[in-house]
């Protein structure tokens, strides 16, 4: 079997288990549609009380945060696997049996366990897209659908790469860190505003060294047709989701130097 | 039996759960590491909005040194939430250890109140030590005073609101207790904690303090038994409650505590009396 088909395959599979326990996925996925809806109540709250935010309005706001939670979802959706690594896999010792099998390594780590739930934060985040595109009369010709998907491509490959990295981190740790968090819903919390909202180091961290406003921030104010106040040229918005990619890539090759640590724990 | 014998087992109970929980020192920074980014961003965030419009501080119930306050304070407090039960309670009954717990000569409610207060007051206790000494002491002196966590508006603001987050210990525990209970009847503690979490972090205030939610709300967010986790006690802290107003509010915390306690009581019993143990 290729090792695409396998991919399908598995999370084949991971979807059929989950969908033998209804109640509890479905429940699940409510939470997760709420959970990661709360922060719209937060957004919408500030925006009714204060009104405009140095010249943003909620619409255009809303962009930023619907094109997040929609990469998140997906990323968290297939990076379960790196996520729970250091307690599921190599504790037990079940990360041996992977090793053993002629196929990447990758592609069954993603295959592992696709959430079902996740989609409660993808449905939230199409929503607020939906939202944003009356509440700023975006319009979405082929130009701006093309920079949206591509966008979403780099946000997913971006946030996988963050997961990527908290699972090699328990190469060393034997153990699955939540400081990753910080990085995961943290950095959804953070990509959620306009990124001149912020002080100037931070716009540096989100921009080069974990490269959230190249998937979000950039790419959305070429959908809005909107010039960036910080002075960010126009094209900037087009090529700026290859960062995700980047990011990937660099997380892999950490991905590879813990790999060649792992010795079995064993048991 | 005098009064000294029948709590000693409660006290006990709280006592090892507390010193037991103590020891998870590495997910206490892992999680103090969480909250220092969350509050960054918050803080941001706030300082954007209130600094866009001129009129802040007229269109707004607190300004802005009290939102960032109120932002660190939150995220010293955030264990005290209940958003999930007590994982030993869910352990005991998946595993069947919970008949050892109904064998006891003790009252079982009191027995879990207390475990699961220890289990919060170890959670809570060095997080919020850790906030303040970054928030209160670090920030200042790295010069971002505006960003500080500042202190309470007077001696007495800051007495009252100890005695609230106290009182916000117990009403939470109460209602770990509920959580508790229908754990042990569903049997699955994820499903009821997914759905719980989200409505406890915005009616508790821990989201963005509640004041700053539509103005319309304020009564009935005000009253409601999730406010006295957190918006209860930070207003104290400000000294936005103060005589009649700040007793009303220690009141409400009281009530709320008594009614779920009261509560959980009752479907304990219930509950308890339909549980199949599993294993043997």
């Amino acid at each position: 079997m290729g090792s695409l088909a396998l991919f399908f395959r598995l999370v084949g599979a991971s979807i059929g288990g989950q969908a033998r326990y209804p109640a509890s996925a479905l429940m699940l996925t409510l939470g997760q549609f709420l959970g990661s809806g709360i922060e719209v109540i937060a957004v919408w709250a500030l925006f009714h009380r204060f009104g405009d935010v140095q010249g943003w309005r909620i619409g255009e706001v809303a962009l930023f945060y619907g094109l997040v939670n929609c990469m998140f979802a997906l990323a968290d959706a297939l990076g379960r696997g790196f996520d729970v690594l250091g307690t599921e896999f190599l504790r037990t010792g079940a990360f041996d049996r992977l090793l053993l099998r002629p196929r990447p390594l990758a592609l069954q780590l993603m295959g592992n366990d696709f959430r079902i739930s996740r989609m409660g934060r993808l449905l939230q985040g199409l929503a607020v897209v939906a939202f944003a595109t009356q509440q700023a009369g975006i319009v979405w010709t082929p130009a701006a659908v093309a920079i949206a998907l591509f966008a979403l491509a780099g946000g997913v490959a971006l946030f996988l790469g963050i997961l990527v990295l908290q699972g090699t981190l328990s190469f060393w740790t034997v153990e699955s860190l939540e400081i990753a968090n910080v990085l995961t819903y943290g950095g959804v919390q953070a990509a959620q505003y306009p990124l001149a909202l912020y002080a100037r180091w931070f716009r540096r961290v989100l921009t080069f060294v974990v490269p959230l406003a190249c998937v979000a921030y950039y790419p959305a104010l070429a959908i809005l047709g909107k010039a960036d106040p910080l002075g960010a040229p126009g094209w900037m918005g087009i090529v700026s989701p290859l960062a995700g990619f980047a990011f990937l890539a660099a997380a892999f090759g950490a991905w590879r130097l813990g790999l060649r640590r792992y010795a079995s724990t064993g048991s | 039996m005098k009064l000294q014998d029948l709590v000693r087992p409660y006290v006990a109970a709280f006592a090892s759960r507390f010193l037991q929980m103590l020891q998870y020192r590495t997910a206490a920074l892992a999680g103090f590491a969480t909250q220092c980014w969350w509050g960054g961003i918050k803080v941001m965030v706030f300082a954007a909005f209130y600094g866009a419009t001129a009129i802040a501080g007229a269109s707004s119930p607190m300004s802005l040194a009290q939102a960032v306050t109120y932002t660190w304070l939150a995220q010293g407090l955030l264990v005290l939430l209940p958003w999930l039960g007590d994982p030993e309670v869910a352990q005991a009954v998946r595993t069947g250890a919970v008949a050892y717990d109904r064998l006891r000569p003790v009252d079982a409610y009191g027995l879990w109140f207390a475990r699961s207060a220890g289990w919060i007051a170890a959670r809570v206790l060095p997080r919020v030590a850790l906030m303040a000494a970054f928030a209160a002491v670090a920030l200042p002196l790295m010069g971002l005073n505006e960003w500080a966590w500042q202190p309470p508006a007077h001696v007495a603001a800051g007495l009252a609101f100890l005695l609230s987050a106290m009182l916000a210990l117990l009403l939470s525990t109460a209602m770990v207790m509920l959580l508790n209970v229908a754990i042990t009847a569903a049997l699955n503690e994820r499903g009821i904690s997914a759905v719980a979490t989200p409505v406890v972090i915005v009616l508790s205030g821990n989201l963005m303090p509640l004041a700053l939610l539509p103005d319309t709300w304020q009564t009935a967010l005000l009253l409601q038994p999730l406010a006295g986790l957190m918006d209860i006690p930070a207003r104290l802290y400000f000294g936005q409650l103060s005589g009649w107003q700040a007793i009303g509010g220690l009141g409400l915390q009281v009530f709320w505590t008594l009614a779920l306690v009261g509560l959980g009581h009752f479907a304990m019993r219930r509950t308890m009396r339909s549980l199949q143990i599993q294993g043997g």
